[in-house]
């Protein structure tokens, strides 16, 4: 899904990063409020999801960053200046490709973002 | 200039101090979050002002930066120069001034709502309130036992008060601007706040999530008073009545009020409505509407709906003005 394909040009690798952002969202805040509504303050379920949360968002970050890569390889690293606008298959892709790293960009900092919390709250009941 | 234009100008000249002055009295008071009186409230008030501050120098930089482009600069920008421009004022600096006020506001956690664990260690006051259509139950934790009481918080200064938040039918909101955050009032769910008053002093609470008819006259009183007066006022909550038999008693059973009423010490026993033990000590009736005064109190119990349109309570209008009198009477003497 993360890979822009030889000769086929497909929009799929595009939404790779903004899916991988939306899934660790999902998957951190469904974690968080199934933690909180189960723990009881003596055990450790609120501390397993904060960890499992840094975890996801190791994991997330790695597929951003091998999405990108791809991303900046089918752009042509950076070598040929935007907009390719051009309508050949060499511009078809690098926008593709630049279109897709500035996607990874954005869904990198977002799941820092959603991640941060969980840095900086130590306890649920809030 | 026409002088009806004239005239104008110099009344807008006149009026405007005036409205500038009567929009910074609304900075202080009673129910006032630029005024805080409380630990919690005090972050609240320094984290606006930080975002405010922050967010002018943002916006006078974005407009300077503006009124450059616009109006003095000759040369156009390489186009290497505005793609890192963009790069860099679009992306990156913007990226990285919202990490920074994330992380403030999230480091600012602890102090805006502290952690349930400590604030059980502290000790300190604890209570339970119930946001009812249109009104506040009030149970406070007291030596033996709960005490209950309606739309007035008494608090200790300097102590910590946590209290944990309920609704039984519709979504409230707890906010005493003064004291501390906001916090929702949901229906099958129990959320917590715990405040500090530092300074003494009469704060106004109200409903800040909108919940009917009388939304906008659902609000209670917090009396922040020295931990010994607090003891006091505390015990003397705790009480029974302190009328119980005569007149008033009389009527207040026969007329029914005791189905939705309570007065310890008394037969009446009612948990629908506010509990009036000690009705007669609070500031205010119906929820910080009206001011605790006979004429006040005889209006409400005539026609309470015409004070608070959908209140929860029938109208006594048919009863002989004496009767009322009497009633109302009785109502002021539960102090
Ligand atoms: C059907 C139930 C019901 C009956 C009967 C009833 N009340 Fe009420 N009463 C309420 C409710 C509910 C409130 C809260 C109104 C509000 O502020 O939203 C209230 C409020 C009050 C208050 C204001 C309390 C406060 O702390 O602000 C007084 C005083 C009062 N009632 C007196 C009476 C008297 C006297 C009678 C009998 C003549 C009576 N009530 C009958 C339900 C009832
Ligand atoms: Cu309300």
């Amino acid at each position: 899904m993360f890979i822009h394909g030889g000769r086929n040009e497909t929009l799929w690798p595009l939404i790779g990063p903004p899916a991988v952002w939306a899934i660790h969202f999902t998957a951190s805040y469904v974690w968080a409020a199934i933690a909180c509504a189960k723990t009881t303050h003596e055990d450790a379920i609120y501390l397993t999801a904060r960890i499992g949360i840094g975890v996801m968002t190791v994991l997330a970050l790695a597929a951003i960053a091998y999405a990108s890569y791809h991303a900046w390889r089918v752009w042509g690293f950076g070598r040929y200046e935007p907009p390719h606008a051009d309508d050949t298959e060499e511009d078809r892709r690098r926008f593709l490709g630049y279109a897709t790293l500035l996607l990874a960009a954005l869904s990198a900092v977002s799941v820092i973002f959603v991640a941060l919390p969980a840095a900086f709250i130590p306890e649920c009941t809030w | 200039m026409t002088p009806l234009l004239s005239a104008t100008q110099t009344a807008a000249r006149r009026t405007l101090p005036l409205a500038l002055c009567l929009a910074a009295a609304g900075c202080s008071g009673p129910q006032s979050a630029l005024d805080p009186a409380g630990r919690e409230a005090e972050t609240v008030a320094h984290l606006f002002f930080v975002m405010t501050i922050g967010g002018a120098v943002i916006w006078l930089a974005v407009i300077a930066l503006a009124v450059y482009a616009g109006g003095f600069k000759q040369r156009t920008l390489s186009e290497e120069t505005g793609q890192r421009l963009i790069l860099w004022g679009g992306a990156v600096v913007p990226t990285l001034i919202l990490a920074a006020l994330l992380a403030y506001a999230l480091w600012l956690m602890p102090d805006l709502r502290p952690w349930t664990r400590e604030a059980m260690a502290e000790g300190g006051v604890k209570g339970h309130v119930t946001a009812e259509q249109y009104w506040w139950r009030v149970r406070m934790e007291g030596p033996g036992g709960p005490v209950e009481s309606a739309n007035e918080l008494i608090v200790p200064v300097g102590q910590r008060v946590d209290l944990t938040l309920t609704s039984p039918d519709v979504i409230h909101s707890f906010w005493i601007p003064a004291l501390a955050g906001k916090i929702d009032m949901i229906p099958g769910r129990t959320n917590r706040i715990t405040l500090r008053a530092d300074r003494p002093g009469v704060y106004r609470g109200v409903c800040a999530e909108f919940c009917g008819e009388s939304h906008a006259l659902m609000a209670f009183t917090v009396r922040a008073v020295p931990p010994q007066e607090h003891a006091a006022l505390a015990a003397a909550e705790a009480r029974p009545a302190a009328v119980t038999s005569g007149e008033g008693l009389r009527l207040f059973l026969e007329k029914g009020c005791a189905a939705c009423h309570a007065i310890r010490g008394t037969e009446a026993r009612g948990g629908v409505g506010p509990d009036l033990t000690h009705v007669g000590s609070r500031p205010t009736i119906a929820a910080a509407t009206l001011p605790n005064d006979q004429a006040s109190r005889e209006r409400f119990l005539r026609n309470p709906d015409a004070v608070k349109p959908g209140v929860r309570m029938p109208g006594y209008d048919m009863l002989p003005p004496a009767e009322i009198e009497t009633l109302a009477r009785f109502l002021g003497d539960l102090k």
